[in-house]
């Protein structure tokens, strides 16, 4: 289980956590809402130890993140970027192969290529892909290709940032779909940054809306139907006038 | 009106000395952190795990690549300098030590110090907007999450490669720079080929070359660091990648001619 308890976090002046507190039960699927710019993808560096909190406590089994053994505990997750983050030095196996290529987790070339293969197949890429280098995919490719390194290694845990954005609604159907089966399959634990509404209601176990440094409402995707916040309200149904301002 | 003129004095001289203090406070903190980074790099040289292929990759972009635009710089350089020394020594009957000159020229100080400054306009700048790009992507950010130290991955591998290499860039560098101030002196000058060969060998000594080489290693640390350092720290955006790039190779050139002064004093003052 992943928990986070009054979680501060600001970058200047700018308070961008302002007293996080959330639970993600294990072999949950969660979701995370709200506008541009009010700190989820913080909240989800801060959980992998990429940004440090200024205030609160961040656990994973119930052991604060900050004091576990970093290897070992980055061992434990995946994550899929919003612009896929793939190495654009390397061909496309070696990146997804890339934690099996070196570290802990090292196995000779071959079978890393072959699990790196397999991994391609899993998200709908054939093995002629493998030997591209990442600036020869499209945008789609590039995310499965991600998807792929971020499931390679078996992770207990995976984040998806944005996993739909600037990809067209069919090959965003398709990512949903991958995730929501990957996630299904693995019994992993996922935790996903979107504004895709449509990914929201693919993915989610259960939606969180981040608005104003806090997490404002947590429920299942029913309960978000259904609620009388306004600030979820505003959000899910895109409108211009409501308690969240259109020009931040 | 005296207390009102006073006041204002008091404004002025408080805005004059933190306009003063403020980029020199900025300065001392920057070197604080740069220093920190190379402190931090060089420890990870001696503690596993150790990326050779990064390694090898980085000896080939470092150094094999730029082995070109060290050579070209170094025969130009060679030549022109046989030229100025001939033209120079004319003055007080001194031409015949165009060979000596040419030699201990090239080896103490333009070998290392040019072969440096091409290899920081070649490599701290690519270094910088690879590792900036790197940044801006996210790429870092995935490094880190697929148990991957960037420091080590990317800055270790860049450092020793660059500290490594470009001694045996300089060491080059200077024979071929000593070859094109032999090539001028033979086919313009009038030497006798033999003659001027004898004349350089005879007068290099073995710390004229060595202590090129030390110069060219501690050049090498700089141009990765640099580039390292402002790829890391690099803003968001093309323009956070190109201010990086750039803020590379200044910074790498002239703490270059910092650097050489110092070693000159540490090597050569009487």
């Amino acid at each position: 289980m992943i928990t986070l308890s009054g979680v501060y976090k600001a970058f200047g002046s700018n308070q961008v956590l302002n007293g996080v507190d959330l639970s993600i039960a294990r072999g949950e699927s969660m979701v995370i809402i709200g506008g541009s710019g009010t700190g989820k993808s913080v909240m989800l560096k801060s959980v992998l130890g990429l940004v440090t909190p200024d205030r609160g406590t961040i656990t994973l089994d119930g052991q604060d993140v900050l004091k576990q053994e970093r290897d070992a505990f980055l061992a434990r997750f995946g994550m899929l970027f919003q612009g896929a983050a793939l190495f654009d030095s390397m061909p496309v196996w070696e990146n997804v192969a890339f934690r099996l290529l070196r570290g802990s987790l090292k196995r000779p070339r071959s079978e890393a290529r072959e699990v790196a293969v397999e991994k391609l197949r899993r998200v709908g890429l054939g093995p002629q892909v493998a030997d591209l280098f990442p600036a020869e995919l499209s945008g789609g490719m590039q995310k499965r290709v991600g998807l792929a390194r971020a499931i390679a290694a078996g992770p207990e845990i995976i984040f998806f940032d944005e996993p739909t954005t600037g990809l067209d609604p069919i090959m965003s159907g398709v990512i949903n779909e991958l995730i929501r089966e990957i996630v299904t399959e693995m019994g992993a634990t996922a935790m996903t940054i979107t504004h895709d509404m449509t990914s929201v209601r693919a993915i989610a176990d259960k939606v969180a809306m981040l608005h104003g440094g806090i997490v404002r409402w947590t429920g299942t995707v029913a309960e978000m139907d259904a609620t009388s916040d306004p600030y979820v309200q505003q959000f899910i149904h895109g409108r211009a006038e409501g308690p969240i301002p259109s020009v931040r | 009106m005296n207390m009102a003129a006073g006041s204002w004095l008091a404004g002025f001289l408080a805005g004059v000395l933190g306009g003063l203090g403020r980029p020199v406070l900025g300065l001392l903190a920057t070197i604080g952190r740069v220093t920190l980074f190379a402190l931090e790099a060089v420890s990870h040289i001696f503690r596993p795990p150790f990326y050779w292929r990064e390694f090898g990759q980085a000896v080939m972009q470092i150094g094999w690549y730029s082995l070109p635009v060290v050579g070209m710089t170094a025969i130009f350089t060679g030549g022109a300098l046989a030229l100025q020394i001939y033209a120079g020594g004319n003055r007080f009957g001194a031409e015949a030590v165009v060979p000596q000159i040419v030699a201990i020229g090239m080896a103490r100080e333009l070998g290392p110090v040019l072969g440096g400054l091409m290899v920081a306009a070649r490599v701290a700048s690519s270094i910088a907007a690879e590792i900036g790009t790197m940044k801006v992507t996210e790429q870092i950010d995935a490094l880190t999450t697929l148990s991957t130290n960037p420091m080590k991955y990317l800055t270790v591998p860049r450092l020793l490669a660059a500290t490594l290499t470009l001694p045996v860039l300089v060491g080059i560098g200077d024979s071929i720079g000593i070859m094109g101030g032999w090539l001028v002196g033979v086919t313009r000058l009038d030497f006798n080929s033999a003659t001027y060969l004898k004349n350089t060998v005879d007068f290099l000594q073995v710390w004229d070359v060595g202590s090129g080489l030390v110069k060219g290693a501690v050049f090498g640390f700089i141009v990765a660091l640099m580039g390292c350092w402002h790829g890391m720290n690099s803003g968001r955006g093309a323009q956070g990648v190109g201010a990086a790039t750039k803020s590379a190779v200044v910074s790498a050139s002239v703490l270059i001619l910092a650097a050489n002064y110092l070693l000159t004093e540490v090597f050569f003052s009487a």
